[in-house]
């Protein structure tokens, strides 16, 4: 630390705790309290940081969220390190590691910086109009745009860090804990309301907080110090949470806001272990209030971005609240009267002002007056038309302005100074409000944009609603609020504020030069490195709206956003084309207010928390059993279970031909389950289905196939009657919730006169099935008292039985065609009854087998996968089911598409078998199948849906859709695959036990 | 993010529902009696108004009752909400 | 060209500090009468312009937009470009608009940074395998330059993404088209507007279409706020807008407009080098030229008008992207928002006439109009010069949702076992 840079202050800064950090790999200190800016400052650092395109030096500017420059890379850790961080808004930790960005090899010498003198040939959207030859050069030349592109860099380790969500809910949210936010929330609790008020700085207060002028008066007392008491007050006031660090990042419809609270980032590195690094509150609020605040306008003149050019707000910040000198030798250069602030501040501070410009013709306010008295020197009209300086600004030129203030006359002055304090007047920040789709009015006499309408319930008050001066600013903070509350008398309204009041205005959004425009370089957009002359070249190529100048010239598009540049970008535009400010509209504010880590927004969700896991209750005999899982939906299915390392080849051809030969086990507590009742449980069925249901007996199982409106097969089970008026429907896995849903909609919607309630019983129930020759043997040995004969339990029908207090119903129906028993228990007893079968089974070799065997068993049947055989083209016609569809039925969901000009074209796509020449070629599924390969463009007739090796048959087999399959029966067809043609023949979708002799056993 | 008022559960996250499009399109009582135009004006033809439009929604992680909403689609707001088979409001 | 772009102009302009450069386009007020009107100047309808005053010697023409050229969804999308289509009629539509991609910025004499860094798809479960190996077959057979990757080459070509088979939807595999890849978004609507004005194209901005007139079944002309505009053939390429206009003519569409978001992050130093897409955990990244990380999210399910989607569709976006690159969780997002897209049922796009003679219409593209953005525009232009569509375009016809025969692009995302 520079000694005579630091000014003793022990309010906000504790001199008693010093902290080591390493900028650009030098250690330096600071002290407990300042912000990594103050902190660099402190150490006589301005240069941190090269700009985007031309590579200038450039320094710290602002001392907030607008900072354009001084945008650090925090931390090397390859995990932790974080790019873009602001140090103007990062409190300064012990070991804070930071580094430039967006330099080569360092900030101080660049090589970028030869961008600076391209500079002519680099202006708005140069890249529109170049590296367009030759044609293929563009990947070229795109490398090295992009490798010049970016600030930082992005971590590449995983981030070790936790983050949270958290609801809000309150009465009254207010955003922003300066003395008009203090205000409002002390009237609101006073009103008894639930206050929820947000701050992103450490502490509440605002500005007004270490403002240490003696011209503004609350109640006869010091501004500040009459806040630091009401401060002390609010924080007992139990009505009022207050939140600190948290930073609101979005306020969306309905006053939904989101907030971030930064938790850990001021801490060093071995404080933060184990705690929530940031957190996202999701608020929603009855009322909002917005009392953010403004923001300080930079001026716009040749070379305003050289290190050591700041916002006048900014230099009293760092030596009012940080006890920070940004520079010794300082000049102030302002359009209004905040700036005199700063001076005075300066001179307080003993620091030297060698003089103020300011382009106005005079100003006859207190505080003007004050700083006249003190003899400090004063270039009333005047600008500045250059600076120099290339690390460091050492000199200004000044030049007297015209009447017209669009032109300099008379001689230059040369000024030394190694520090400029800008205004070119304040900005509110109407960020929130037009975020949440407020719209804005613009106010001629002070050249700024305030709120006007909005849908919602909010206010703003404030700077943030254009109110500057103190007495403004508390008083119809004060009005406005109890208007909005509702409330008729506050106890602030006797409060007696005295204030320095403006007078004189004056606004030059471009400001004039000695020097044609084209010769200067009059940044806006710091970040961008866009300048006046951008915004002008824009206006010269046509480009009208505000949103094409600000998109061809980048302005406002850095990670700042236009907080400093949109202004004046806007002013220039309107002074150009003659248009009224009012008229021209601003560019639209997007979400976030600040950038929002994706971490924060992303919460807990991560890792094993990114999506729920549905487990089956035999999941963990599954797993004690080797088996490999498949994903199906959330649902975590037993795929295959390899042994001593078996591939799943040779697993399934295990696993098939057990289930084929004794028997087999499989899960299937996963398909979804629908309990239906009430008296028309039968006529819905008959409406959800296709085929009929009238004549099912109770005690008996059907098949059915379910179609969406539009004639597509949508999902497909087997439906139970469990009583008169009572039916256990199943569905796919994946397709479980999407039928509950559609049946409630057509139950309440279509048909609510139907006497039917439908309850989602999938978690409820477990299912065991047991299939194979030696299936009914393993089941007698469980249900000893089951009759089990053919006559009394045949193929589709169901059983009640009780196994020791354990009630099972037990349905016999078969998806793999062997004999088959689906045990279904209450899924606690889930798998107790699995270990059962399988004990019961031992002896027959019973075989636990997955989805994957599952699926060749049934596609040697032929029968269907509703979204792997079926996506969503296909109509049961299409599927040669044409048995399903029931000519009786007036009416089913679908059944009026089915007969529309193109449903009932013969040549559709339709399911049949395919046998591979070579009996040992497995078709790939998804495959594409042609006549005639040589033929161009290739004629694509269908593709492959379902492929195995069946053990069973020693083939492989596969299901197919193909265009007029049904008519291509043991025609020869092609399968094209990248290395080469397998001849294939259409066959029919059943290979094995055409005669369905298998399912008795 | 709406707030939306279940008119079974009460005032509810947008999150918590899910949109079931335009309302007061009755799946046709004879649909073997539609030409193929007519019936896909049922299945397919959507007024998509931009201005109040009278809509399903359900809550679907409530009490999944389906209900009718009425709704500026030009600002989201929600005029009016009322059940199933009701008249939607005059606005 | 009056005034062509190149290197070479760009220092001659430099020399003269750039006050020489000519107005890409014009700001004419609306004549009388126009041979054809497009409503809508987005990438697609600015394409049709050019298009119609290009290949279809149509020369008074103009292009009427509520707002600014390129400000709808043109402006706010995520730019990719692919052409790796299920559908025969799909990936015929949209190859050729990538063929043409692969050229524009020389005939545009734009530069619209068309960059092929490559698209891929991802799968996540068998059924994702399934699908996008049919997917790749069905390309490589239709010419498309698309080829499956087992996980170990996903994780080569693009080596930041979580390819542990420990994660919750684990990557299987996924498909690659190194021709597809991104485009700057705001150039191809500018250049286009400067290639359509050049041949005499009236661009109208700040002119909103307040109604259409018939006489009978005829289209007679526009009323605009700047008042009425006669002609024969309007080309009504209003994205989430469409069935608005298509309400004033007294037509109803197969369309509903739902707010799709997307966001970006602060720029960084290269890290993704293509673009990914994963649908079944729903993420979509690339990288700008820029630096910033541009990431598309899903729909809403309800009509919305706002350009405004739900909070919870970005948590979900990001929790995708998070999962399949943890290393992003300190990146910060800079900028979110939202657009209208107009979606058909089937989830593909409507380049049409209408039962009204001289009313055309392109919409319907949903979440995906970009890549298509000169093939789209040439299309729509033959359809209305020959009021017949182009034999590319024909299975994009409004009768489809009569007849039954829609071109199903995401049916193929059923799950079900």
């Amino acid at each position: 630390m520079s000694k005579n840079l630091r000014i003793n202050n022990k309010q906000f800064v504790d001199e008693t705790r010093k902290l080591s950090f390493i900028f650009n790999g030098k250690k330096l200190y600071g002290y407990k309290g300042d912000s990594l800016a103050s902190a660099l400052l402190s150490n006589d650092i301005h240069l941190v940081g090269r700009s985007f395109k031309y590579h200038r030096p450039r320094g710290i500017m602002t001392s907030g969220s607008e900072e354009p420059n001084a945008i650090l890379q925090i931390g090397n850790d390859d995990a932790l390190t974080e790019p873009n961080v602001r140090a103007t808004e990062i409190e300064l930790y012990n070991g804070l590691v930071c580094n430039s960005q967006n330099c080569w090899p360092s900030v101080k010498f660049d090589i970028g910086g030869i961008n600076n003198f391209l500079s002519p040939l680099l202006p708005a959207g140069f890249y529109y109009k170049t590296f367009m030859w030759p044609a293929s050069f563009w990947e070229k030349y795109e490398y090295f745009i992009r490798k010049s592109a970016g600030l930082g860099k992005s971590p590449i380790k995983q981030d070790p860090d936790m983050y949270d969500h958290r609801y809000l809910h309150c009465d009254i949210l207010i955003v922003g804990g300066g003395v008009s936010g203090l205000i409002a929330a002390k009237i609101a609790s006073d009103d008894n309301k639930k206050v929820l008020l947000l701050e992103d700085k450490e502490l509440l207060g605002g500005s007004l907080i270490y403002d240490d002028s003696d011209i503004s008066k609350i109640d006869n007392q010091k501004s500040s110090e009459w806040l630091r008491k009401f401060i002390d007050n609010i924080k007992k006031d139990k009505n009022i949470i207050i939140k600190t660090r948290t930073s609101l990042a979005a306020y969306h419809n309905y006053n939904f806001l989101l907030a971030r609270q930064n938790l850990t980032d001021h801490l060093s590195v071995n404080e933060r272990n184990n705690k929530i690094r940031q957190r996202l509150y999701k608020i929603r609020a009855k009322k909002v209030i917005i009392s953010t605040g403004a923001i300080e306008r930079p001026q716009v003149f040749h070379n305003n971005d050289r290190p050591g050019i700041m916002l006048a707000s900014a230099v009293k910040k760092y030596i009012d609240y940080y006890g920070v000198r940004c520079g010794l030798e300082n000049v102030i250069f302002t359009n209004n009267d905040s700036a005199y602030e700063t001076a005075l501040s300066l001179h307080k501070s003993g620091t030297k002002l060698n003089a103020i410009i300011d382009i106005r013709d005079n100003s006859s306010s207190e505080i003007v007056n004050q700083v006249k008295n003190l003899g400090i020197q004063i270039y009333w009209n005047h600008t500045i038309v250059d600076t120099k300086g290339y690390k460091r600004i050492n000199k200004v030129t000044v030049m007297r302005l015209n009447d017209k203030g669009n032109d300099v006359i008379g001689k230059k002055i040369e000024l030394n100074c190694d520090c400029l304090a800008i205004s070119g007047g304040w900005t509110p920040m109407v960020h929130l409000f037009t975020q949440s789709g407020g719209k804005l009015k613009f106010d001629n006499k002070d050249n700024i944009f305030v709120p006007d309408k909005t849908n919602l319930d909010q206010l703003s008050i404030g700077s943030a609603k254009g109110d500057f001066e103190l007495d403004d600013v508390l008083k119809n903070s004060i009005k406005y609020t109890k208007k909005f509350l509702n409330i008729e008398n506050s106890n602030f309204d006797k409060i007696d504020v005295k204030c320095s009041k403006e007078k004189e205005k004056k606004n030059i959004w471009l400001l004039p030069s000695d020097r044609p425009l084209s010769k200067t370089k009059p940044f806006l957009d710091y970040q961008n490195d866009s300048t006046a002359k951008d915004i002008k070249l824009a206006l010269r190529e046509g480009f009208k709206s505000i949103e094409h100048v600000k998109r061809y010239t980048t302005t406002g598009m850095g990670t700042d956003q236009g907080k400093l540049a949109n202004m004046h970008a806007l002013g220039i535009v309107a002074d150009t084309t003659n248009t009224n400010m009012g008229d021209l509209g601003t560019t639209t504010f997007r979400p976030p207010y600040t950038p929002l880590t994706f971490g924060t927004i992303v919460g807990r969700n991560v890792g094993q928390f990114f999506d729920i896991f549905r487990k089956t209750p035999m999941h963990e005999w599954h797993v004690d059993n080797n088996v490999k899982f498949e994903n199906v939906g959330q649902w975590k299915r037993a795929w295959y279970y390899p042994k001593d390392g078996e591939t799943m080849h040779d697993a399934v051809q295990r696993e098939s031909k057990a289930a084929r030969e004794s028997s087999g086990i499989l899960d299937a507590s996963t398909l979804g389950k629908i309990d239906i009742q009430g008296t028309d449980a039968n006529e819905f069925l008959n409406r959800v289905y296709t085929n009929a249901w009238s004549k099912l007996q109770i005690g008996k199982c059907r098949y059915g196939l379910m179609l969406n409106e539009d004639g597509m097969v949508y999902d497909d089970g087997v439906t139970t009657r469990l009583g008169e008026n009572h039916y256990l429907m199943t569905t796919t896995t994946g397709g479980a919730a999407n039928v509950m849903s559609k049946l409630e909609d057509y139950l309440q919607t279509e048909w609510p006169e139907l006497d039917v309630f439908l309850t989602s019983v999938t978690d409820h129930y477990a299912t065991a099935s047991v299939c194979g020759p030696n299936a009914k043997k393993i089941i007698n040995k469980i249900f000893k008292d089951l009759d089990l004969s053919d006559e009394s339990f045949p193929h589709m029908s169901f059983k009640e039985v009780k196994l020791g207090d354990i009630n099972c119903r037990v349905m016999r129906i078969s998806f793999t065609g062997e004999l088959s028993y689906e045990i279904n228990v209450e899924a606690s007893y889930g798998k107790h009854i699995w270990e059962k079968c399988i004990e019961a089974g031992k002896e027959f070799n019973i075989t636990p087998y997955g989805t994957e065997t599952m699926h060749l068993l049934r596609a040697e049947k032929g029968f269907i996968i509703v979204g792997q055989d079926t996506d969503g083209t296909m109509t049961p016609v299409d599927l040669q089911m044409d048995w399903i569809i029931s000519k009786k039925k007036y009416d089913f969901i679908g059944k009026r598409s089915l007969y529309r000009s193109d449903t009932i074209r013969e040549d559709r796509k339709q399911l049949v078998g395919l046998l591979t020449d070579d009996p040992n070629e497995i078709l790939e599924e998804g495959a594409q199948i042609v006549k005639d390969e040589n033929k161009k463009p290739i004629d694509m007739l269908g593709h492959v849906t379902s492929s195995y090796f069946s053990p069973t048959l020693k083939k492989s087999i596969a299901l197919a859709v193909l265009k007029e399959g049904k008519q291509l029966k043991g025609q020869k067809l092609l399968v094209p695959m990248i290395d080469k043609t397998i001849k294939v023949t259409v066959s029919d979708t059943i290979f094995l036990d055409k005669e369905n002799e298998r399912i008795n056993g | 993010m709406f707030l939306i008022n279940c008119p079974y559960c009460g005032e509810r996250d947008q999150s918590e529902f899910v949109s079931g499009g335009e309302a007061h399109i009755a799946r046709p009582k004879q649909p073997t009696e539609l030409n193929d135009d007519q019936w896909a004006e049922f299945l397919f033809m959507r007024k998509n108004i931009k201005g109040v439009q009278f809509e399903r929604w359900n809550h679907v992680h409530g009490c999944r009752k389906w209900f009718n909403v009425a709704r500026d689609t030009s600002n989201d707001k929600i005029e009016k909400i009322y059940k199933m088979g009701e008249q939607p409001p005059k606005l | 060209m009056k005034n062509k772009y190149s290197i070479f102009s760009l220092i001659k302009n430099a020399f003269s500090n750039h006050e020489n450069w000519q107005r890409a386009w014009r700001d004419p007020e609306p004549k009388k009468e126009y041979d054809a009107v497009i409503v809508g100047g987005g990438g697609h309808g600015l394409a049709t312009a050019y298009y119609l005053a290009k290949k279809h010697n149509l020369k008074n023409i103009a292009v009427v937009e509520k707002g600014w050229i390129g400000g709808g969804n043109t402006g706010r999308n995520t730019t990719i470009i692919r052409s790796n289509y299920l559908w025969d009629a799909s990936a015929g539509l949209y190859d050729h608009a990538l063929k043409i991609w692969e050229g524009l910025s020389q005939e545009l004499n734009y530069n619209v940074m068309f960059s092929q860094r490559g698209v891929m798809n991802l799968a996540h479960n068998l059924q994702d395998v399934r699908d996008l190996k049919r997917r790749t077959h069905a390309n490589r057979l239709n010419g498309i330059d698309a080829v499956w990757l087992e996980t170990d080459e996903v994780k080569k070509f693009c080596p930041i993404i979580n390819t542990s088979q420990d994660i919750r939807y684990p990557v299987l595999g996924g498909t690659l088209q190194k021709r597809a890849g991104t485009a700057r978004h705001d150039a191809v609507a500018w250049g286009y507007a400067r290639g359509a004005d050049e041949m005499g194209v009236d661009i109208i901005q700040n002119c909103e279409v307040k109604g259409i007139k018939r006489i009978g079944d005829t289209v007679e002309g526009l009323e605009t706020t700047k008042g009425f505009i006669k002609t024969k053939k309007i080309g009504v390429v209003a994205a989430g807008h469409s069935s608005v206009i298509a309400n004033m003519a007294g037509l109803k569409l197969p369309l509903e407009s739902k707010p799709l978001q997307a966001l970006v992050s602060e720029p960084v130093k290269p890290i993704i080098d293509t673009v990914v897409m994963s649908n079944a955990v729903h993420a979509y990244v690339s990288q700008s030229d820029k630096g910033e990380l541009v990431i598309g999210a899903g729909t809403d399910s309800y009509v919305s008008y706002t350009q405004k989607g739900s909070f919870n569709i970005v948590e979900d976006t990001l929790k995708a992207i998070l999962e399949l690159y943890p290393i992003f969780s300190r990146m910060k997002m800079l900028r979110q928002w939202g657009g209208i897209v107009d979606i058909c049922p089937d989830a593909s796009p409507i380049i049409s006439k209408t039962s009204i003679k001289g009313l055309y219409f392109n919409c319907g593209w949903g979440t995906g109009g970009f890549k298509a953005t000169p093939g789209s525009g040439d299309l729509f232009a033959h359809t209305i010069a020959n009021d017949e569509p182009h034999k590319l375009n024909a299975a994009f016809n409004i009768n489809r949702f009569v007849s039954g025969d829609l071109v199903d692009e995401h049916g193929a995302a059923a799950v079900a076992h």
